[in-house]
């Protein structure tokens, strides 16, 4: 009310309440269209946020040739701007993978952090091939992997996996959290497929899949 | 619903109620004369359009490379790359040319009904400040997209330092940071033009809406409305601003955003004015275009530079000019020595020179965006000169003659008596 | 600095009295005409992309002209870029320098720095000239480095310019056949006005989309200012 000016010139006072309500409708109606075209005008700009073409186009799936990759070696591809781990697991590694079954907190991939077709007992698509993001799911990290003789650092039943040097947290060969770690959760494996045995398509699932 | 709003606003009113009293000082208590015309749009169309470069500027900042390498590119990243990155680029483009229309009509209005005779000569002359505030951020702004009209015209604006007598060539290097315009050049134009001269244009409005409302609103008739008070106190042909002129400057400031939509969604470069077409090609230190012509609004003084011919061998004297077309506008207030503030009022002699005036400085600035030989040229008793460079030395004469000669034209001048109240 | 200043200011009179004076065809273009667009874009990469690039053109942006990712991918990227890269060349600016006396500019907006007409004016005036280092010329662009990259589709052809005997006409320009190319005039014509409607589109791709954005916020204006208007009458109404 004290916005009101204290001498409106002259209104007409006989039909007043006419006036109120025909000037409340269009008070109402006038700020509900200039509040809607403020929302229009803030719309591209909020949208300018998302990210660019360029970044798209960075972020695009990449390929990786697998056909190098001897047993037990870890390749990492850039996706994203972020670390992905390919690796080429033995059958002493996956052996590795079963037995943590009971060291870890998720053994079974509870969590979604893999794509339906790596939700199982290795967390890939093919057993040997693991595909990982090496990003630690504790605070962002990448972790460093520890071979299965890196026993005299990581104790001497350690089986293999990965450690984060930043707060410790310890992943088995298919990127589960060991109970106890700070990491809440296992590691991401991004989506991809193969192209074909030796090429794997990092950041894309499979066509209709 | 609406007593609670009522209620939160009396407990914030109760901790801080200058809101409450400045709101009441400069809208719903502050009287403007009823007679306001469409001339009076455009002061706040002027800050409309303020506000528009200051948050489409801030959002192209966020993507936006102030490096002579990466300039150009980022812009056309802008433009391609960025989700609606070529909505906020066309805002800002436009709107450049929008404030100097707005500010252009709001001078004219000025010089139509004298608003700034006294008691108003401060507002004028922080009005002329915000005028030339704006020149120099529209000219730091056109180097960033570092096109080829960018870095010419950059070029030939700092080499206008370097004509001044002793100091000018090293004040020219000074400017630059580099011997022609460069990286350098290009980063701090960024920082004047995002920040500092930002800051200087905000704090020059509100010393002139200040200034305004301290002495109060002129009008079409030119008389003062505080004479005549109501018993109210208030002055009778006053309305406060809050809600008349708000509601009535809301839909002159929709019809406003009309015309700018129209050329900023259909016609974009408005014809090479608003974005020149030499522009889209990357700044080439090594290529002069083969046309240059500064954005349409430094028109009118680049002619006048244009039409002043070189004096022992210097190009200085073009350069005066130029800087004294502009900052005569200062002097305004006191050259003019009319006793009526209105055109309504004024005689035929001002009249006339205001109108020669207008011509003047509109074929003044159609020159200056032409090449001088535009027309052609004259016959050998003119010595074969262009006609367009004597077309324009006549309209300089002009130019200056409208400012010099206004002391004896205004005071000579038969001016009608001014009503005690205003008209309708 | 001073006579450069001087330079600069004289400068437009001399760029016109350089000007040639050769008179700008009508480009008959049609950004809506998407098989226009795409046989341009098809000419764009066969011919123009060889040397010059368009750094700021995505190839799958090309999808603005009604083709899949896997159309522009077989059909219009030649080099081992991918889907979501821009339109880089080869030839770096230092080989161009070399091989052309400057570097090929990048043609992304060169629509928009240039215009349509005088593209389409420009790729149908060149000549042969035996007295310029690439044996050709252009009476649009007098000197220019850049050969006749189109001439095996316009065949070669002579350029006669006669003066005209009154002082201020301008000259005249007889075109004559020096030897056929693989289209008449009608189609290469038609091949050069979709290659300028491509490079037109190139320079804005965003263009026709604005206009549609823009016709809705006009409508929405409209509707803004009917209200604001009628708000402002029923105040108003108190002022006598």
């Amino acid at each position: 009310m004290r916005f009101l000016p204290h001498s409106v010139p002259r209104p007409d006072m006989s039909d007043k309440k006419n006036i109120d309500n025909t000037r409340r409708n269009l008070i109402v109606a006038t700020a509900a269209a200039s509040g809607a075209a403020g929302v229009g005008v803030a719309i591209p700009f909020a949208w300018s946020w998302w990210p660019s073409e360029r970044a798209k186009a960075a972020g695009a799936p990449v390929e990786a040739d697998i056909s190098g990759l001897a047993p037990g070696e870890l390749q990492v591809v850039e996706w994203r701007g972020k670390p992905v781990w390919v690796m080429r697991r033995t059958k002493e590694m996956l052996e590795a993978v079963r037995k943590s079954d009971d060291r870890v907190s998720d053994p079974k991939s509870e969590v979604p952090l893999q794509p339906e077709y790596a939700k199982n007992e290795y967390r890939s698509i093919k057993p040997e091939i693991l595909v990982l993001v090496g990003i630690c799911s504790h605070l962002g990290c990448s972790p460093q992997s520890k071979p299965i003789d890196a026993k005299a650092e990581m104790g001497a039943d350690w089986l293999g996996g990965f450690l984060c040097p930043c707060h410790g947290s310890k992943f088995d060969l298919a990127g589960r959290v060991y109970k106890g770690a700070p990491a809440p959760v296992n590691l991401d494996v991004p989506p991809y497929t193969y192209l074909s045995d030796s090429t794997i398509l990092i950041g894309e699932d499979k066509k209709g899949a | 619903m609406a007593s609670r709003l009522m209620a939160l606003w009396d407990w914030f009113d109760a901790r801080m109620p200058s809101v409450g009293e400045e709101f009441r000082k400069h809208m719903s208590e502050y009287y403007a004369p009823k007679n306001f015309n469409f001339w009076y749009f455009f002061g706040a169309l002027s800050i409309l359009v303020l506000v528009i470069q200051i948050v489409s500027g801030i959002f192209l900042t966020m993507n936006y490379k102030p490096d002579a390498a990466l300039a150009f590119g980022s812009v056309e990243y802008i433009m391609r790359d960025v989700p609606g990155g070529w909505l906020i680029r066309y805002i800002h483009s436009t709107g450049a040319s929008a404030f100097f229309v707005v500010v252009y009509l709001h001078m004219f209005r000025g010089l139509l009904y004298g608003s700034y005779k006294a008691p108003r000569e401060l507002i004028w002359i922080f009005g002329v400040l915000i005028y030339l505030t704006l020149m120099g951020e529209a000219f730091m702004g056109y180097l960033l997209p570092w096109g080829q009209m960018s870095y010419w015209g950059a070029q030939v604006i700092v080499n206008l330092f370097s004509t001044i007598p002793l100091i000018g060539p090293d004040l020219a290097i000074w400017i630059r940071g580099d011997y022609v315009v460069g990286d350098a050049t290009l980063n701090r134009f960024f920082a004047l033009h995002v920040v500092a001269l930002p800051l200087v244009l905000l704090g020059l409005v509100a010393a002139h809406i200040l200034a305004l409302h301290d002495v109060g609103s002129n009008n079409p008739d030119g008389v003062e409305i505080k004479k005549v008070k109501g018993p109210d106190g208030h002055p009778l042909d006053g309305i406060p601003f809050h809600p008349y002129y708000t509601v009535k400057d809301l839909a002159g400031a929709v019809l406003f955003m009309a015309v700018f939509c129209v050329i900023l969604f259909f016609v974009p470069e408005m014809g090479g004015y608003f974005l020149e077409y030499n522009n889209f090609i990357p700044a080439d230190p090594l290529k002069t275009p083969a046309h240059i012509a500064p954005v349409w609004y430094f028109t009118p003084y680049y002619s006048v530079l244009r039409a002043v011919p070189p004096l022992f061998n210097s190009q200085f004297p073009g350069v005066l000019a130029m800087g004294i077309a502009t900052l005569i506008l200062f002097f305004l207030p006191w050259l003019d020595r009319g006793t009526v503030k209105s055109i309504r009022y004024r005689g035929g002699l001002y009249k006339s020179a205001l109108a020669i005036f207008v011509f003047t400085f509109l074929m003044l600035g159609y020159l200056g965006t032409e090449p001088v030989t535009v027309w052609g040229q004259a016959g050998a008793w003119l010595g074969n000169a262009d006609r367009a460079t004597v077309a324009a030395r006549i309209f300089t004469v002009l130019y200056f003659a409208f400012f010099f000669l206004m002391p004896w034209y205004t005071a000579r001048d038969k001016t009608r008596p001014v009503p005690e109240r205003v008209t309708m | 600095m001073r006579s450069l200043l001087l330079a600069v200011l004289l400068l437009p009179l001399q760029a016109l009295a350089a000007g040639g004076g050769y008179r700008l065809d009508r480009a008959p273009i049609d950004p809506t005409d998407l098989m226009s667009l795409q046989s341009g874009a098809r000419t764009f990469v066969n011919y123009c992309l060889n040397c010059h690039g368009a750094q700021f053109m995505r190839y799958n942006r090309l999808a603005d002209l009604g083709l899949t990712e896997a159309q522009i991918r077989d059909n219009l990227v030649f080099t081992d870029a991918k889907i979501g890269e821009t339109m880089r060349v080869a030839l770096g600016a230092k080989e161009g320098k070399a091989m052309f006396g400057v570097a090929p500019p990048d043609l992304t907006v060169i629509g928009r720095a240039r215009g349509a007409d005088w593209l389409y004016t420009y790729l149908r005036a060149f000549y042969r000239d035996p007295g310029s280092p690439t044996g050709w010329n252009n009476a649009l662009f007098p000197q220019v480095a850049m050969p006749h990259v189109l001439w095996t589709l316009q065949g070669e052809r002579r350029l006669k310019v006669v003066s005209r005997a009154a002082e201020h006409a301008p000259d005249e320009f007889q075109w004559s056949q020096i030897s056929p190319g693989e289209q008449n005039t009608v189609q290469y014509d038609a091949t050069v006005r979709d290659l300028v409607n491509f490079l037109v589109y190139m320079g804005e791709p965003v263009a026709s989309s604005r206009k549609r954005i823009g016709v809705v916020v006009l409508f929405a204006l409209g509707i803004l200012f009917i209200l604001a208007y009628a708000l402002k009458k029923e105040y108003w109404k108190d002022v006598k």
